[in-house]
């Protein structure tokens, strides 16, 4: 019934962490099991001095970045995408799986990432847990 | 939807919070009440009065209906399960 999500998150703006700490959310309400695979510039995201300081935005769009900024101050539940994805993660539903080959090209260690990531793992656990996933994303 | 004659035995007030806050602020609630007991979730994100329908029948509880105010929507849920 409640099924799987996997999410490979290989991005690492602002833009593109908020969209994954919502759908996260939303799927975590709905009782599925969301796993989350961290690489390149989406694991870099996930470093201690990052999480609450990384201030950046897709150049796609740069001429709304400082309207984004701005409607994030006054939008509640928006300012932050690590607080989000932290709520979600109470949930008991949500794992955060950091990529061991990308964690050795940046030269970094679970020890250097925050906290609400569980561990460091191979790209087989992401491809036998996408296996049995309903639904599987690409950020 | 009028006519709706409901007495809530839990109310979330999620005014002001964005989409998926009422919904994860609901779900949470949810398993603090009694199965069969009523839960009024009141938002004023436009995107919860669909959300919630949809997520009650895949989680299998039973909407009851929503109730539009001025700015923001009531919206009743039972537990079921």
């Amino acid at each position: 019934m409640a099924g799987k999500m996997t999410i490979m998150m290989w991005s690492g703006t602002v833009d593109k962490l908020l969209p994954l700490s919502i759908i996260t959310t939303g799927a975590a309400a709905t009782d599925m099991e969301v796993t989350i695979f961290l690489t390149f510039y989406g694991l870099l995201a996930f470093k201690k001095e990052m999480v609450k300081s990384n201030q950046k935005y897709s150049k796609d769009f740069e001429e709304l970045i400082p309207l984004v900024k701005d409607r994030q101050k006054l939008t509640n539940g928006y300012a932050s995408w690590y607080d989000m994805l932290k709520k979600a993660k109470a949930t008991g539903k949500v794992k955060i799986k950091a990529c061991s080959g990308a964690c050795d090209l940046v030269g970094i260690t679970k020890d250097d990432l925050d906290p609400i990531v569980d561990e460091v793992v191979g790209i087989g656990i992401y491809i036998a847990e996408a296996s049995e996933s309903q639904v599987t994303l690409f950020i | 939807m009028s006519g709706l004659n409901l007495t809530a035995d839990k109310v979330v007030d999620a005014r002001g919070t964005s989409c998926p806050g009422p919904l994860l602020e609901t779900k949470i609630a949810i398993t603090t009440i009694p199965i069969g007991a009523v839960l009024e979730t009141i938002s004023s994100d436009p995107g919860t009065k669909a959300d919630i329908p949809v997520w009650a029948n895949k989680l299998g509880h039973e909407y009851l209906g929503t109730v539009e105010e001025n700015g923001y929507w009531r919206i009743y849920v039972r537990r079921k399960k």
